[in-house]
């Protein structure tokens, strides 16, 4: 019986956890006026019958630092970065616009297959990205190319992926925009929506593990929360207490579903607590916002080694991708009013220019020089060929396998007889032994 | 639910206990009041180990594997075991006081949430931990499918070998129990080998089990190690007790012959080596057995080699007939054996239903069925 009883108790977890959560370790002499000793919770009787409701309060409110006008509000709230940090803040915003604006345009061009734009979303990759430190691990979902600029990401390697040319480091293998880079500790991102999230909890407890005083970041939409993978990641990082900050970025639409049709609670940040995550809702067209929650976010998860939720209200101004018209679901209107009124580079630009660290000759000049850098990565990556195709069969595993072998040397046997009908001349030869 | 039947008594017997007083507990449970319910379709023939592999301990397959994990663990301080009720030694006992001796972070419960197990392994392995995650079941793992299929095995693949998950594990018991009906007796391997950059292997004994396992968890590769749960107490013999390894992707030729090559994998067998008897004793015919043991990549060399000297094939594996592994070696043995072909190649398989519970003994692919395989491709 008394061994029956221990199969019961969560005495497989670590103590640390059971003391601080203060779980009962064994059932209390009944007596009439005792709690309830139900393992599975810990709350007080009740004798009347009710519900409860779902909209008790009014939402989880949106922390904001600055005005629309770029005015900080609380000047305690204000982070007062230095003024570089500030400066490549708001320029690797505006690179990434810039990018943005002249693949988006390429692909309309047919210059490449594929292209996500990040507009209005600059806020919440940047302000988010320079509150972490370099070695942190960062998981995306495919709209956080920023965290990738801020972090020093070479514009040729943005468009060697786009372009899948020999230089890239993906191999040319991944559709346009799923960047990855080992050196600046950015995982690649891949196409199927929410596999990244338990991933990046598992990665966070490998840190736990190792004691590297690191977090992980794990950026999603709010639509890819809706997966079963954000379940089990949520639920992971909370009973496993992992240094993670899960990111949503939640821009009011999943391609042309609107956040009604997605949920009814309230919003992400809502769901946080119902698995003992602690949460917290920002304006992410407030960049110093997105900053300040998190770099407090950090700070907790490495301390107590729990995750921590931050949800980022936004909009997505640009089409989902260049295979969507999203005039088909949603007003001009709509989109012009955050494009014009409540847009985060606008508003870094105000408390830029309040500060006097910034002005209209400054704007003129960088524009003019960021559009020439991107120009001129795009030539270069253009002009590249695409890698050997022999790359196709290699790193599937490790090592080539005795399959693949044969495979690619039937392909090779296959292209002496027939290589005219190929577009051979595009793609490089590689020069080093294929394994 | 049926590891509760096999256990029940088990975890009486076996609470608390030290990993000595298994072997008791193990002579219990094998005895036939407790086992009256599974059906036998096979005699398990132990797999005997050279005098130089050294010192050698009486296990069974469980046994074994809990002890390639202890070695594993001790050997990589990055090693971590999780899953649903892995703590307190597993539904199956594979785990058995290892969270005493590696610790509570090292070896943990998960939530009930198999795309989480599997999400959270790949993440692990990212991140250079070695990953050795438990699915409790192999008709358990479609929720971690999309992990599995979609991420881990295209993980080095698609970012140009920048990251990889190579360090991750999936173990998971699979295959027939006697009564496990549709949920407790899946062989899920098809789907798998359909999947480039996973490996996927099947262990026929304690021997093999112990160096597969160990093999696994160093691969640079994700593996899926599906143990076939019926051997785990019935598989017993003199296993070495050094840290070993074997091969993935490469076949054992487990019994020589000249007329008919048999291949399978895990029970089955067990079950090819009685057909080999029986074709012996009953038709006078000689067989070839090999166990494949690993489905992905799979050795077609050893296999290609015997048909080439028998001339004939069955392959005979629990999983449905259609697309099951089976289809595969077909395919390429008629491709790059058809000269030396005496007889089409034999397929003996589950049928394409379900896994049924009553009708267990009508479903497999067992000694009678392999059998007549066999007589029809001497008389062809
Ligand atoms: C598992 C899966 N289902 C569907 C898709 C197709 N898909 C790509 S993006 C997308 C919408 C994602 O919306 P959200 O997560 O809100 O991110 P946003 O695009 O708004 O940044 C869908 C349905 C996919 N990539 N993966």
């Amino acid at each position: 019986m008394r061994a029956a009883t221990r199969l019961l108790l969560p005495w497989s977890s670590r103590l640390s956890y059971t003391a601080r959560k203060g779980i009962h370790t064994s059932p209390q002499i009944l007596s009439k006026d005792e709690r309830p000793q139900f393992p599975g919770a810990k709350a007080n009787w009740t004798e009347k019958l009710e519900f409860v409701k779902s909209d008790l309060y009014d939402g989880i409110p949106v922390y904001r630092v600055m005005d629309r006008d770029g005015k900080v509000m609380r000047p305690d709230q204000d982070p007062k970065l230095p003024k570089d940090k500030l400066i490549h803040m708001y320029q690797s915003m505006t690179l990434l616009n810039s990018m943005d604006k002249i693949l988006y345009e390429s692909q309309r061009q047919g210059r490449i297959s594929f292209y996500m734009t990040n507009y209005g979303e600059e806020g919440t990759h940047i302000g988010s990205a320079a509150a972490l430190e370099p070695d942190d691990l960062v998981y995306g979902q495919y709209r956080e190319a920023g965290v990738l600029m801020y972090r020093g990401f070479p514009l040729d390697q943005f468009m060697n992926q786009c372009y899948g040319n020999e230089l890239d480091v993906g191999k040319g293998r991944q559709m346009p925009v799923h960047y990855g880079s080992k050196d600046l500790r950015f995982v690649t991102i891949s196409s199927p929506l929410g596999t990244q999230i338990p991933q990046a909890v598992g990665s966070a407890y490998a840190f736990k593990q190792q004691q590297k005083g690191l977090c992980v970041i794990c950026y999603f939409g709010e639509g890819a929360a809706s997966e079963g993978d954000a379940h089990a990641a949520f639920n992971f990082s909370a009973t496993l207490e992992c240094p993670i900050i899960f990111f949503c970025r939640n821009n009011g639409y999943a391609i042309s579903t609107p956040t009604h049709e997605q949920y009814r609670g309230d919003g992400i940040a809502g769901r946080g607590p119902a698995y003992g995550i602690q949460s917290i809702r920002v304006d992410g067209n407030d960049t110093l916002a997105v900053y300040n929650a998190t770099r407090a976010a950090r700070e907790i998860c490495i301390r107590e080694n729990r995750p921590i939720l931050v949800e980022a209200m936004t909009y997505r101004i640009g089409h989902h991708s260049t295979s969507d018209d999203s005039s088909a679901y949603r007003s001009v209107d709509e989109v012009r009013f955050w494009d014009s009124t409540d847009h985060p580079i606008s508003r870094l630009r105000k408390y830029l220019v309040h500060n006097s660290w910034w002005d209209d000759a400054a704007e003129a000049d960088w524009k003019k020089k960021s559009k020439t850098m991107v120009m001129q990565a795009f030539a270069n990556a253009e002009k590249k060929l695409k890698p050997d195709w022999r790359l196709m069969f290699t790193d599937v595993y490790e090592k080539m396998t005795p399959g693949l072998k044969e495979q690619m040397k039937e392909m090779e046997d296959h292209l002496v007889k027939y290589g005219d009908h190929y577009p051979l001349k595009n793609y490089a030869k590689a020069n080093t032994p294929l394994e | 639910m049926l590891h509760r039947t096999l256990l029940r008594s088990a975890t009486i017997t076996l609470r608390n206990s030290k990993f000595q007083k298994l072997q008791n507990a193990d002579n219990f449970l094998s005895s036939p009041k407790v086992f009256s319910r599974l059906s036998s379709h096979f005699t398990y023939v132990p797999d005997t180990v050279s005098p130089s592999e050294g010192e050698t301990v009486r296990m069974n397959m469980f046994q074994a594997i809990n002890n390639a994990m202890d070695i594993a663990m001790t050997s990589d301080p990055s090693a971590v075991i999780f899953g649903e009720d892995v703590a307190f030694g597993g539904v199956f006992r594979c785990t058995l006081n290892l969270q005493e001796k590696h610790g509570k972070d090292r070896v943990f419960n998960t939530p009930l949430c198999e795309q989480g197990i599997a999400g959270f392994a790949i993440g692990l392995a990212v991140s250079g931990s070695t990953a050795i995650a438990e699915i409790q079941f192999a008709d358990y793992i479609f929720p971690a499918f999309d992990q599995l299929v979609n991420e881990a095995a295209k993980f080095r693949y698609r970012c140009g070998n920048q990251f990889d998950c190579g360090k991750m594990t999936i173990r998971s018991p699979c295959s027939a129990v006697g009564h496990g009906a549709l949920y407790h007796s899946q062989s899920p391997e098809a789907y798998f080998a359909h999947t480039p950059g996973l490996k996927v292997v099947i262990p026929r004994s304690a021997v093999k089990a112990k160096g597969l396992l160990l093999s696994c968890i160093r691969s640079p590769d994700p593996c899926i190690f599906f143990e076939p749960k019926i051997l785990y107490r019935t598989a017993v013999e003199m296993v070495p007790s050094k840290d070993y390894e074997h091969p993935i992707g490469k076949a054992d030729i487990l019994i020589e012959g000249d007329t008919v090559t048999l291949v399978g994998w895990g029970t089955q067998v067990h079950v090819l080596r009685e057909v080999a008897q029986l074709a012996q004793d009953r038709l006078n015919v000689s067989c070839e057995v090999i166990d494949l043991v690993t489905i992905a990549p799979w050795d077609k060399e050893t296999i290609y080699n015997s048909v080439k000297k028998t001339g004939r094939l069955v392959i005979a594996h629990e999983a449905p007939l259609t697309s099951g592994f089976g289809a595969e070696i077909a395919a390429s043995v008629q491709k790059d054996c058809f000269l030396q072909l005496e007889a089409p190649v034999q397929r003996v398989a589950g049928h394409d239903t379900p896994f049924p519970h009553v009708f267990e003994p009508f479903y497999l692919p067992d000694k009678w069925r392999c059998l007549e395989a066999v007589r029809v491709a001497v008389e062809f």
